[in-house]
């Protein structure tokens, strides 16, 4: 029923009468239905989506349908939209439903996307591995043993395992890039301030943003296309053209492309490195020029990270205290214990871990030595980027160190949980953009991404990269 | 006060900008709404909300840092301050910390026995309000938030002041600025303009600060001179008794007369400042600037001056003039029909303001129009009426703002100025009252006021009393 590779296809299929969109939906409804046990899904609008359907079925149509006419996306549950629940995967949210849509959402829908779900992720995009969800786990389609990854993993499974077209992810710290490597679709972190925020529910303020998973270079593309752009209700978003991604995928060039040493290092798989590495040589190969470059201060940005958006996200989740909305506990004497009971027996583990770091770094005799401190470094991480993009247009590195591990593996060792984002928490620090794409499986049978990062604002180059590995090496 | 020791003070004033909106919402900041009415997601701190910050905010604060003499930051960062209260619904307050927009500015006050004073400045800086609890008899705690998301601006002064009577006026020149520039209405009563301050006491000679307590709640001018001259007196007798100061906050209970401590847990508080990721720094430049300064008013402290010097006012009646700057357009306005400055002046302060004060109205809706009364002044200062006459024609106005050369012409009030037409009167009034004649050239001098009123009688107080003065001495010989 999905016998389409990216949304022009579908789009063909649809206004020529060879796919009826109700069916095409019901279709995802089903295989949500079969394979429920991934618990992909928080929540899915059934009646609406079919509903949906039918009213841009009609729009194909009269041919006033908008550009992403009959796209089916989930949305990962952090995202508002309005008078649907959004939990965050969290207890203290269990049943807050949403008084507004998050611009992203809205412009989705603009264009005539049917938004079929809201996905399972860790609580407040909080985690590597889909493990800390008051959801529940979810399972990783490849293997039913491993993680999907983190945060977004209901979003990367929901579209790894053909419960939808598109899925929106948010990424802080490689939470699209790290779930799209371990389930083998696209994941793209656009820019910081490409994508507006505005109805993101905030973990770190300064590094969350919104991209999409596909299945097609060409269907993250078009998605950037439309959810990119500077809005009014986000300060930090940025006016800057918008280029035609999709469009100028036809375009062709040599890019400069750079090879990190310090992203293949100690810890890196083998199977991964060689995996990337033949990748690399057949680019050299075909022509393009790729160097050997060194980004030092990777060795701290894991501690940078983890000090940076811990400290933001005590002061972003304070708001969840049971005063106004929300769960509230329902013992408590005094005001004081209802803010303690609501937030320990609402919040799950690791983000009760997290905002007791965030506080500790934010406190009166600690802020120089860890806040201050952290983002000093932050500029100088930047800095490297800087310097290594005035050599080479892009990097190759791979997405992950490992690939998808096993559930329960890493749970109750946080240090070795925050390792798994090690390539991927720099592209966060220094607001640049990178994408995931899959370039096959290991041994075990399990996917490999590989990571494409480039300076500010040119994903453009990302995808044209991304769409010459698609087309021309890895099928 | 005990004079072996001085006091050291620092006001911290939060004034409401009236802007129409909030500062990161557009939602309205309109006083006595429906609670909770005046809301949206962002200001109920709903999950993914930003703020976007209201520019007027900025400009308002700009304009108050130009009128104290602040030097503006170019650049300027808010940060959040992070306390859990119900009243409070994102968990931090958006405020300034590091990198305020205005700083190291000044206010000039003038004691009345002592010659003027500058009080530094040390910042001011734009901030966020918080919403309203109210404690209902029962359990239970009532959220208000509309006034949620207002925006404050914050003004800290330097430990300058060092009296009860400079920490008044300090404030009352901040009240006057703000009013002059419109940006608050400067109401202490009702919460516009709050003022904390924080005290401590050292001998005189003393370099070092001595440990310092602060006072909150003080929400009228009169509490502030209060609760400074109280706090003042309660730290000497401690020092005088051996003791030590304790640092804390203090909660001044008017009724009582007294402050006392807050509780400890109110006050244990680590705030956890840190730049607000969710906005950009503001950028104040020097185009921005300009064009905001172009509406910068003439300020209190300089009408003051000028009215002294260009109108040779009385210090006194300056003062009151330029308290509020309607009322000094209105002065202004009715010195341009008429160039009797001291009279215009007398009119405005006793007459003008008995009025609006009695009826508590502002001086905008007094119902004599300046025009009116420059006339009025005017038909004086020719003698077409008299002072006493003028009062008769002021009430007359009152009712409907009527012309006064109008009501004096209908009413026929026009002084008898008429030499010959006073002396027959005069005349009259000897022939048939030769006793108090007599007693005048007795001696007994007081009588001659008898002999005014009779005439003034006998016109109806329009003969001109200058004449009547002239020609009674002249006729009683
Ligand atoms: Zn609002």
């Amino acid at each position: 029923m999905t016998f389409y590779k990216n949304h022009k296809e579908k789009l063909e299929l649809l206004q020529s009468g060879k796919l009826n969109l109700v069916d095409n939906v019901n279709h995802f409804l089903k295989n949500i239905e079969d394979q429920k046990d991934l618990n992909a899904f928080n929540f899915v609008f059934e009646e609406e989506t079919i509903k949906s359907a039918k009213a841009v079925e009609q729009k194909i149509k009269n041919n006033t349908a908008g550009k992403l006419a009959g796209m089916v996306i989930a949305i990962k549950d952090v995202l508002a939209y309005k008078d649907h629940p959004l939990t965050c995967s969290s207890n203290i949210l269990k049943n807050f439903t949403s008084l507004y849509t998050a611009t992203a959402v809205q412009k989705l829908i603009d264009e005539d996307a049917i938004i079929i779900g809201k996905t399972n992720c860790d609580e407040f995009a909080m985690g590597s591995s889909n493990e800390n969800s008051a959801f529940g786990n979810v399972l990783n389609p490849v293997n039913k043993t491993r993680v999907p990854g983190g945060s977004s993993g209901g979003s990367a499974v929901s579209v790894a395992a053909n419960l939808c077209d598109v899925s929106l992810g948010t990424d802080t710290g490689g939470s699209i890039r790290q779930p799209a490597a371990f389930c083998g679709v696209y994941g793209l972190k656009p820019t910081y301030g490409r994508v507006s925020r505005y109805g993101l529910t905030a973990f770190a303020s300064s590094f969350d943003t919104i991209g999409p998973f596909a299945k097609s270079v060409e269907d993250a593309a078009l998605v950037m296309e439309v959810i990119s752009g500077k809005d009014e209700n986000d300060s930090t978003s940025v006016k800057k053209e918008i280029p035609n991604y999709l469009s100028s995928l036809s375009k062709s060039k040599k890019f400069k492309i750079g090879i990190p040493k310090e992203y293949f290092a100690e810890g890196l798989d083998e199977e991964i490195r060689d995996a990337i590495l033949d990748i690399v040589d057949e680019l050299k190969l075909e022509g393009y020029e790729v160097k050997d470059v060194s980004l030092p201060m990777t060795e701290y940005t894991i501690a940078t990270y983890y000090i940076l958006t811990t400290a933001e996200a005590s002061s972003n989740l304070a708001r969840f205290d049971g005063a106004r909305y929300g769960f509230r506990a329902a013992d408590y004497k005094n005001l004081n214990e209802m803010y303690l009971n609501s937030r320990t027996q609402g919040f799950g583990k690791e983000v009760k871990r997290r905002i007791m770091l965030g506080t500790y770094v934010l406190s009166s005799g600690y802020y120089d030595a860890y806040y201050r401190k952290a983002q000093k470094v932050r500029r100088l991480i930047k800095e490297d980027f800087d310097k290594v993009f005035s050599e080479v247009d892009l990097l190759i590195t791979p997405t992950t160190p490992t690939v998808a591990f096993k559930i329960g593996e890493k749970s109750d060792d946080p240090l070795q949980m925050y390792l798994s984002d090690i390539y991927t928490t720099s592209a966060n620090l220094a607001g640049i953009p990178g994408i995931s794409i899959p370039i096959g499986k290991n041994s075990e049978n399990l996917p490999i991404g590989l990571q494409i990062l480039s300076p500010q604002f040119e994903e453009e180059k990302i995808f044209l990269l991304s769409i010459h590995i698609q087309n021309e090496i890895t099928k | 006060m005990n004079p072996k020791y001085e006091a050291v003070i620092g006001l911290e004033v939060h004034a409401q900008l009236l802007t129409e909106s909030k500062i990161f919402c557009s939602c309205s900041t309109k006083f006595g709404n429906e609670p909770n009415s005046n809301t949206c997601p962002v200001c109920l701190g709903h999950p993914g909300v930003l703020p976007v910050l209201n520019k007027k905010v900025v400009e308002f604060t700009v304009l108050m840092g130009l009128a104290t003499n602040c030097k503006i930051n170019q650049q300027s960062i808010f940060a959040r301050k992070n306390y859990f209260y119900p009243d409070l619904p994102k968990g931090y307050q958006i405020s300034q910390y590091e990198e305020p927009i205005c700083e190291h500015g000044f206010i000039e006050v003038n004691p009345k026995n002592g010659s003027s004073k500058k009080i530094g400045i040390t910042r001011i800086h734009m901030e966020e309000d918080a919403g309203k609890s109210i404690h209902d008899q029962s359990s239970a705690t009532l959220v208000d938030v509309n006034r949620c998301g207002v925006p404050l601006m914050e003004i800290v002064s330097e430990p300058d002041i060092r009296t009860s009577e400079e920490a008044y006026l300090y404030l009352n020149n901040i009240k006057k600025i703000v009013q002059y520039l419109g940006i608050c209405d400067g109401n202490m009563e009702e919460g516009s303009l709050r003022c904390d301050a924080n005290i401590s006491v050292r001998l005189k000679g003393e370099n070092k600060f001595g440990v310092k307590t602060e006072i909150k709640n003080m929400n009228s001018f009169r509490n502030v001179e209060r609760a400074i001259d109280y706090e003042i007196n309660r730290q000497i007798d401690l020092i005088e008794e051996g003791e030590v100061i304790v640092q804390q906050t203090l909660l001044w209970d008017a009724d009582a007369n007294e402050a006392y401590p807050m509780r400890s847990k109110e006050e244990a508080n680590d705030y956890r400042y840190f730049p607000d990721p969710d906005l950009l720094p503001v950028i104040v430049d020097d185009e921005w600037k300009t064009e905001i300064s172009k509406s910068l008013p003439e300020l209190p402290e300089t009408k003051y001056k000028r009215f002294i010097s260009d109108f040779s006012l009385p210090v006194y009646d300056a003062e009151i003039l330029t308290q509020t700057k309607s009322l000094a357009d209105y002065y202004e306005s009715v010195i341009s029909i008429t160039d009797d400055y001291k009279t215009a002046s007398n009119w405005v302060i006793s007459e003008v303001l008995a009025v609006v004060n009695e009826k508590k109205i502002d001086i905008s809706d007094f119902p004599i129009t300046a025009v009116n009364l420059g006339k009025l002044i005017n038909l004086i200062k020719v003698g077409t009426i008299s002072g006493k006459i003028a009062k008769e024609v002021f009430a007359l106005m009152l009712q409907d703002n009527s012309d006064p050369e109008q009501i004096v012409k209908d009413k026929n009030l026009v002084q008898i100025s008429d030499t010959s037409e006073i002396e027959s009167i005069i005349q009259k009034i000897i022939e048939s009252n030769q006793a108090q004649v007599q007693e005048y050239l007795g001696g007994k001098e007081k009588v001659f006021g008898f002999f005014v009123g009779q005439v003034m009688k006998e016109t109806r107080g329009k003969a001109n009393p200058k004449l009547v003065n002239e020609i009674l001495r002249k006729m009683l010989r």
